[in-house]
C-alpha cells in the first residue's frame, strides 16, 4: 500500500540509535505550539509512496546504516498505522532495526479496532520514541489542543508489552520548564519497565521560517530559545523523579 | 649496515633507493588510543606565539610582511633564517627570515613583478631586464607557442586556471630519501642513472641527461643549504630529530625553487615513526621531545609562503600552499599503517591550534584501528581541519606508498609525478554547443562554428549530439594547450629539487580536470525530464532558459540523473585519452574544484538547470547547493557513483555539517548509563 510521505532523510543521526533512514510522514492531529514542522500537519498533502520504494531506498545504502535502521516520524506516523505496519513487516523480513517517533496521540485503549492494530505493529517495532509534551493534562491541552490521557496510556502499554522506549521531552521556557512538573514526568516514566533512555530537547525557534512561508501565525513569537546550560538542571529534575519512583518500586 | 641504521630491520632498501621497503620492514602499527600524547613545551608555545605575532603583523601590513625584490630564489640563495635559534629544534625558512617571501621569476617574470607591485614592492630593474631580454621564462615560452584558438579559449575561460604563468606544482619529491640515505648516496645513485641512459642521443635521452645533471646540482645545493644551518645531511639521519630535519630540508629545497600551485609533502609520518620508536626504545628521546620536534616541523610548514597576485588568490580562494601530508592507510599486506606518529601529526592541531596548512589528510579505510578512527572524529569536530581520502579505493591502483598532491591527486611517492592541468569548463561547453561555438558572455566565436540549436524548445537527443561534438573539440584544444604548457615548464622552470628525489623513470600523469559537473548533469536532466524553452537575445544568442516542470537533480541518489553525470565523466575522459600527450603522459582527469568553482561560475552565463549567470558552480563533484534534498547519504551516494577509473586524478566532495546534525550532545542525552540509577 501507499503512504503519504512528507520527505525522506537519508542521514538521520538524531532520531534513534546510529545513522538512520528517516521517513517523515505527512499529517498530524496535534497542534503543538512549538512544532517546528507545521508543513507536516495537513493530512491530505505529501507524496504517495510504496513501502517497497522506501525499503529499496534504504537497501541501496544500507552500508551506512549498520548501527542504525529506519525511523518513521512526522507529522504523526501512527495516523497511517496500516502503512507503517506493512513497512515494518518488510523491514523485519530484511532484519532492519525499526523505530517509531510518535506523540502517541492515536492510541486508544477503548477502541478494540485501534488496539488490534497496535497489537499487530508492536512485535515489528524495536523501539518507540514517545514524546510526552506535558505531564499535566490541562497544560497539555493548552499546549497541543489535545488531552494526554491516551498518550500516558500508550506509555504504560509499551511498558506492559515489553517494547523498548525512549521518552522525549521538549523544554520550552515558561511553558514546559516548571521543575515540579518535570519531576512528575520523571516520576511517571520511572514506573515504565522498558524505559531505555531519556532525551531532553531544548526548544529552538528554527521552525519560525516555515510558519512565515505557510502564512501561519507563530504562536511562540515572544519565547526565546532554551538556554542549554539551564537544560541540564531541567534534565536533573526529571531524573530525580525517575529515581524517586524507582526507589519506591524497589521498596515495594 | 651503516651505523645510522643500527637496530633497523635490513632488506632491499639497504642496497637500492627503496623507502617503501624500509617502512614495511620497520614500522610498528599502533592500535592504542591518544592518551600517550604530550602537550606543547614552553619553547613550542614561545615560538608559536612569535608566529602568531608575525601573522598579525602580516595581516596589518595588508597580507604581505616582506618580499625579496633582488635575490632570485634558489636552494642556496639565502643564508639561514630563524624565529629564535635557541628554541627551534627543526630549522629552516625559505629566505633569510620568516615571513619574507622569495622571488621566483622562472614561471613568469610578469607574474613575479605583479606579485611585488600589487603588494607595494618593485622588482629590481636588472632582474626584470634579465628575464625579459636574456633569459626566457615558462610563461613567455607558452605564449610563443600558443595558437589563436588556445588564446581565445583561455580568455573566454572555457579552459581556466592553466599553469602557464605560474609554477604547475603537484609534484611530490620523496623527501624521506634525504633522511634515510643522505645526499651523498642519492648523488651516487643519480650518477649511476646518468651512466645508464641510452647512447643514441635522441631528444628524450638528451633531455633526460640534462635533467639528471640538474638534479645532481640540486642535491649538492641541498647539502650546502643544510650546512649553512649547521646540519650535515650528506649522511643518513641517525635519530628522529635528524630524520624530520632532513626530510624538511628536502621539502624546503623544493619550496625555495618552485612557487607551485600545490607543494605537497607526501607521506612522511609512518616513515618518521620508525625513527621515533627506535629512539623511544633506546631512551634517546622522550615522548615530549618527539612531540616537540613534530610541533616545530609542522610550525615550519605553516610558515611556507609564496609571492602571489590578487588574481591568483581569487582563483584559489586565498593563498594556499597545499602542504598535503597523507596519514594512515592500510598496507598491501593487510596491516594498517597507523602509527603513533599519525596521532602526533594530528595532535599538532591541539598543540598549535587549528590551521588549514599543512593539509593533514587521513587515508581512510574501514580497516583503520577503531581508536584512530575515534581520534580522527574527535580532531575533526575540534578543528574542522582534517581531509579524508578513500584509501580502499586508491590502494588498488597505487599500492601503499602513495601520497596526495594538492587535495586529491594520488601518486606513488618518488615513482610517479603529475603534470597539473587545471580544468575545462563543461558548463560553458554545453552553452557553446547550443550557440554553435559562440561565447554566451562575450558573444565572440570561440569554439568551432557548428550549427546552433534551432526552435524554442531544447530536444535532449539534439542537445546531446551537439554537446558531444563540442566536447570533442574542447578535449582537443585543451589537451594540446597542456602539451605546450608542460613542454615549456620542463624547459624553463624545471623542478630539479623535487625530481632529484624521484626514480629515473617516473610515470607522468597527464592530469586534466572538469568543472561544472553538477550544473551540466542537472541541465541535461532538465532538458530530458522537464521542458526547457530557450530565450535568445537581439543577436540570436541563447542567453537564458525557461524551465517548466520538475526534473531529477544530481545529489539525491536518483539514477535517472546520476547516470547522466557518470556518463559525462566517462565520455570526456574517453575523449581526452584519444589525444597525444606530452612525454607520453598517462591521461587522467579530476572533478575537484574546491575553491575555483566560484571563479568558473562568474565567467559562465545562465544554464538550463536554473543556475543564474555568474552564480558559483558547486565545488568539485558536489551536487548544486540546496538541490540535494534527501540528506547526506543520498547526496554522497550520487557522488560515489562517479567512475574513479575515469577520474583517477580524484573526485572531491566538500562536506559541511553542523555538529548538532551529527548526533546528540552527550550532556543532554541520557542513555542507558544515566538511567542505571543504582
Amino acid at each position: 500500500m501507499q503512504g503519504r510521505i512528507h520527505s525522506l532523510e537519508s542521514f538521520g543521526t538524531v532520531d534513534g540509535p546510529g545513522v538512520r533512514y528517516v521517513v517523515f510522514m505527512q499529517g498530524c492531529p496535534m497542534r503543538c505550539k512549538y512544532c517546528h514542522n507545521p508543513d507536516t500537519w495537513e493530512v491530505n498533502a505529501g507524496t504517495l509512496m510504496d513501502a517497497d520504494y522506501i525499503i529499496e531506498q534504504y537497501e541501496r545504502n544500507k552500508g551506512f546504516y549498520t548501527d542504525g535502521g529506519i525511523t518513521v516520524t512526522g507529522g504523526e506516523p501512527l495516523l497511517q498505522i496500516d502503512f507503517i505496519t506493512e513497512l515494518f513487516e518488510k523491514a523485519k523480513a530484511k532484519g532492519i532495526h525499526t523505530c517509531i517517533d510518535s506523540s502517541g496521540i492515536t492510541f486508544n485503549p477503548d477502541s478494540p479496532e485501534v488496539m488490534a492494530k497496535f497489537d499487530k505493529l508492536m512485535p515489528l517495532t524495536n523501539l518507540v520514541m514517545l514524546d510526552i509534551k506535558h505531564i499535566d493534562d490541562e497544560h497539555h491541552l493548552e499546549l497541543t489542543k489535545q488531552h494526554n490521557k491516551n498518550i500516558l496510556a500508550f506509555a504504560q502499554y509499551l511498558s506492559d508489552k515489553g517494547v523498548d522506549t525512549w521518552i522525549r521531552h521538549v523544554v520550552v521556557p515558561g511553558i514546559t520548564d516548571d521543575e515540579e512538573y518535570l519531576y512528575k514526568l520523571g516520576y511517571f516514566i520511572g514506573g515504565l519497565k522498558t524505559l531505555r533512555a531519556l532525551d531532553v530537547l531544548p526548544y529552538h525557534d528554527m521552525g519560525k521560517v516555515k510558519y512565515e512561508k505557510l502564512g501561519i501565525d507563530y504562536p511562540l513569537k515572544d519565547t526565546p530559545p532554551m538556554d542549554k546550560t539551564i537544560l541540564l538542571d531541567k534534565k536533573k529534575a526529571i531524573i530525580d523523579g525517575i529515581k524517586a519512583r524507582r526507589a519506591e518500586l524497589e521498596k515495594a | 649496515m651503516r651505523p645510522e641504521w643500527k637496530d633497523f630491520v635490513g632488506g632491499k632498501w639497504e642496497n637500492e633507493i627503496n623507502v617503501r621497503d624500509f617502512i614495511q620492514k620497520n614500522y610498528h602499527p599502533y592500535d592504542g588510543d591518544d592518551t600517550f600524547l604530550a602537550g606543547p613545551t614552553q619553547n613550542t608555545k614561545d615560538l608559536w606565539a612569535m608566529v602568531l605575532d608575525l601573522q598579525k603583523k602580516e595581516r596589518e601590513a595588508g597580507g604581505v610582511l616582506d618580499m625579496d625584490t633582488k635575490v632570485i630564489s634558489t636552494i642556496t640563495s639565502h643564508g639561514p633564517g630563524y624565529l629564535d635559534k635557541s628554541k627551534e629544534t627543526i630549522v629552516g625558512f625559505q629566505t633569510d627570515k620568516p615571513f619574507k617571501r622569495s622571488m621566483q621569476p622562472y614561471g613568469g617574470i610578469r607574474m613575479a613583478e605583479k606579485a611585488c607591485a600589487d603588494n607595494g614592492y618593485t622588482v629590481d630593474p636588472e632582474i626584470s631586464e634579465f628575464f625579459s631580454v636574456h633569459r626566457k621564462t615558462h610563461n613567455a615560452g607558452c605564449f610563443d607557442a600558443y595558437n589563436e584558438e588556445m588564446r581565445a579559449c583561455r580568455s573566454s575561460h572555457v579552459i581556466t586556471g592553466l599553469p602557464d604563468a605560474y609554477g604547475r606544482g603537484r609534484i611530490i619529491g620523496d623527501y624521506r630519501r634525504v633522511a634515510l640515505y643522505g645526499i651523498d648516496r642519492l648523488i651516487e645513485d643519480k650518477l649511476a642513472q646518468k651512466a645508464s641512459t641510452g647512447r643514441v642521443m635522441t631528444d628524450d635521452v638528451i633531455r633526460l641527461r640534462e635533467e639528471l645533471s640538474e638534479q645532481i646540482v640540486a642535491l649538492k645545493m641541498m647539502k650546502e643549504m643544510a650546512a649553512s644551518y649547521g646540519c650535515d645531511i650528506s649522511r643518513p639521519a641517525s635519530n628522529v630529530q635528524e630524520a624530520i630535519q632532513a626530510t624538511y630540508f628536502g621539502y624546503l629545497s623544493a619550496v625555495k625553487e618552485q612557487n607551485g600551485a600545490a607543494m605537497s609533502l607526501g607521506r612522511t609520518s609512518t616513515f618518521i615513526d620508525c625513527y621515533a620508536e627506535r629512539d623511544l626504545a633506546n631512551g634517546t628521546f622522550t615522548e615530549e621531545q618527539i612531540q616537540e620536534f613534530v610541533d616545530h616541523f609542522i610550525m615550519k610548514l605553516r610558515c611556507v609562503k609564496f609571492a602571489r597576485t590578487p588574481e591568483y588568490n581569487q582563483i584559489f580562494a586565498g593563498d594556499p600552499v597545499w602542504v598535503t601530508e597523507s596519514i594512515g592507510g592500510v598496507g598491501v599486506d593487510g596491516r594498517h599503517m597507523v602509527t603513533k606518529m599519525s596521532f602526533r601529526y594530528l595532535h599538532t592541531l591541539t598543540n598549535l591550534g587549528s590551521a588549514p596548512e599543512p593539509n593533514l589528510t587521513v587515508l581512510w579505510s574501514t580497516r583503520l584501528p577503531q581508536n584512530f578512527k575515534k581520534f580522527c572524529a574527535k580532531m575533526s569536530i575540534q578543528s574542522s581541519s582534517i581531509q579524508y581520502e578513500n584509501d580502499d579505493l586508491m590502494r588498488v591502483t597505487h599500492g601503499d606508498d602513495y601520497g596526495i598532491a594538492c587535495c586529491v591527486s594520488s601518486m606513488r611517492i618518488g615513482k610517479e609525478m603529475q603534470f597539473f592541468g587545471a580544468r575545462a569548463n563543461l558548463a560553458k561547453c554545453l552553452l557553446y554547443a547550443l550557440n554553435g561555438g559562440v561565447d554566451e558572455v562575450t558573444k565572440k566565436q570561440v569554439g568551432p562554428k557548428y550549427r546552433p540549436v534551432e526552435g524554442d524548445y531544447l530536444d535532449y537527443d539534439d542537445v546531446i549530439a551537439k554537446f558531444t561534438d563540442m566536447m570533442e573539440w574542447l578535449a582537443d584544444v585543451y589537451v594540446n594547450t597542456l602539451n605546450v604548457i608542460h613542454y615549456m615548464h620542463d624547459k624553463y622552470c624545471y623542478e630539479r629539487a623535487q625530481m632529484a628525489l624521484h626514480d629515473r623513470d617516473v610515470r607522468r600523469y597527464f592530469a586534466t580536470g572538469m568543472a561544472g559537473l553538477s550544473v551540466v548533469a542537472d541541465s541535461l536532466s532538465a532538458i530530458k525530464y522537464a521542458k526547457v524553452k530557450v530565450i535568445r537575445d537581439e543577436d540570436g544568442i541563447i542567453t537564458d532558459f525557461e524551465t517548466t516542470g520538475d526534473f531529477p537533480k544530481y545529489g539525491n541518489d536518483d539514477d535517472r540523473v546520476d547516470s547522466i553525470a557518470t556518463e559525462l565523466v566517462h565520455k570526456f575522459m574517453t575523449m581526452i585519452r584519444r589525444h597525444h600527450t606530452y612525454r607520453d603522459g598517462f591521461p587522467t582527469m579530476s572533478v575537484l574544484t574546491i575553491t575555483s568553482n566560484v571563479t568558473y561560475g562568474k565567467a559562465t552565463g545562465n544554464t538550463p538547470d536554473g543556475r543564474r549567470k555568474g552564480q558559483p558552480f558547486a565545488p568539485g563533484a558536489n551536487p548544486m547547493h540546496n538541490r540535494d534534498t534527501h540528506g547526506a547519504v543520498a547526496s554522497l551516494s550520487s557522488v560515489a557513483k562517479l567512475p574513479f577509473m575515469d577520474s583517477q586524478d580524484g573526485i572531491s566532495n566538500t562536506f559541511t555539517i553542523i555538529p548538532g546534525a551529527l548526533g546528540k550532545e552527550d550532556k543532554v542525552f541520557a542513555g542507558d548509563i544515566d538511567l542505571d540509577l543504582k
